[in-house]
């Protein structure tokens, strides 16, 4: 199938919304924040993506699964184009990505710059455990009501 | 051009020289907490040494990438300050250093957002935010270490009072400094000295750790003047790969 000269740019952030990321995979690269912008012009479509971390290495793997996903709807031609400035931030990170984060057991950033709440049990008996975690966007957590360890996603 | 490309290079080559001494830690860092931590500080220098010498091969115009610069330069090429290359000891002594320049690159890299270059001030924007945090654990940390035991602080007192004498050359001053400066790239670093001191002398303090008295410093590093003797050793390391099979990729 070729998606040809009539794709829109609505029809291609719905594409990329499906487009999960690699390590969280219940949020999408749009719910993430890293697609700043596209722009289509006849059958050629560029993409506009900030980084979340400088040595993240999921960057790489997100760039090759938006073109592997643009190129599954026919999508002829994808320029991906790197952006640094301005920084990549949490504050881009999406309210649906923000619950999606929450009921899959990570708590989502606060400007606070701790979790609000235990994402199992919703107690506001938190503490850290370290600043960083198993991704670069993450840091530990428990809760001591439930006792349960937990990824708080890092507030940038 | 000379200039930027010497500028560029002591940016990329200090988060180089420091992030793959982080990433010596990994799998051997005291608690699984740290050795994590240790390994994400590593990756995001890294990853910034790639925002900063992809930039300085352009510069240089010679065909060169960043991996090219990282993996086949030579000792005298390097262009890091001495601090960062000296072996990391124990982790008392990492994560002092950690501090000493994380305390240096916030004020820094803060300054470097009103460059005139748009990248410059791009890189630097992003790497600050990566700096902040990396000085919020690693002040966090030197305060309890220097309150934790007896050995504790007398270990931090130990490896502070050691890299004390490279800490003078973050403030180094040359042509290059001055190029950068005519042109509003980027700031004297003598004039974020103030900012640093205080800094440190606070967390210093909060440590119950003695702020050494000697203004002495080693020079050499940032200029590829006289490195010591532990870059070759970390170059063999870090190296060997793209060394023994050129080209190498995966
Ligand atoms: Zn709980």
């Amino acid at each position: 199938m070729t998606a040809s000269a009539n794709i829109s740019e609505a029809q291609v952030w719905t594409w990329l919304d499906a487009v999960p990321d690699p390590e969280i995979p219940v949020i999408s690269v749009v719910d993430l924040g890293v697609v700043r912008a596209v722009s289509v012009s006849g059958d050629y479509v560029k993409i506009i993506i900030t980084p979340t971390y400088s040595g993240c290495p999921a960057m790489a793997v997100i760039a090759m699964d938006i073109e592997t996903a643009l190129a599954k709807q026919g999508v002829p031609s994808v320029h991906l184009k790197t952006q640094i400035a301005p920084a990549w931030t949490t504050d881009w990170l999406s309210e649906k990505g923000r619950a999606r984060l929450e009921s899959y057991g990570i708590a989502p950033p606060q400007a606070s710059g701790g979790p609000d709440r235990c994402p199992q049990c919703k107690s506001q008996a938190v503490e850290r455990v370290s600043q960083f975690g198993s991704t670069p966007c993450k840091a530990q957590w428990r809760c001591t009501d439930c006792l349960e360890p937990f990824d708080y996603f890092k507030c940038i | 051009m000379k200039h930027l490309f010497e500028f560029l290079l002591r940016q990329g080559d200090n988060a180089l020289v420091l992030g793959h001494r982080t990433s010596e830690w990994c799998g051997v860092a005291p608690a699984l907490e740290e050795d994590i931590a240790l390994a994400n500080t590593a990756l995001d220098l890294i990853g910034q040494t790639q925002l900063w010498l992809g930039y300085a091969a352009e510069v240089e115009g010679k065909g060169r990438s960043a991996n090219d610069l990282a993996y086949l330069r030579d000792v005298y090429d390097f262009r890091n300050i001495l601090m960062l290359e000296v072996p990391n000891e124990d982790f008392g002594r990492t994560l002092m250093r950690q501090f000493l320049f994380d305390a240096f690159q916030v004020p820094w890299l803060t300054a470097l957002c009103g460059s005139s270059d748009k990248r410059v001030a791009d890189f630097s924007g992003k790497s600050l935010k990566e700096a902040n945090y990396h000085l919020d654990r690693s002040a966090e940390t030197v305060i309890a270490l220097g309150n934790g035991t007896e050995e504790s602080n007398t270990r931090m007192q130990a490896a502070l009072d050691y890299l004390w004498p490279y800490a003078g050359e973050l403030f180094g001053e040359d042509d290059t400094d001055q190029a950068m400066q005519a042109a509003g790239i980027a700031v004297l670093p003598a004039s974020i000295r103030n900012d640093w001191d205080t800094k440190v002398q606070g967390i210093l303090s909060d440590a119950s750790l003695r702020t050494p008295k000697s203004t002495f410093a080693h020079f050499g590093g940032r200029s590829g003047f006289r490195h010591t003797e532990h870059l070759g050793h970390m170059l063999a390391t870090m190296q060997i790969l793209q060394r023994s099979y050129p080209g190498a990729v995966w």
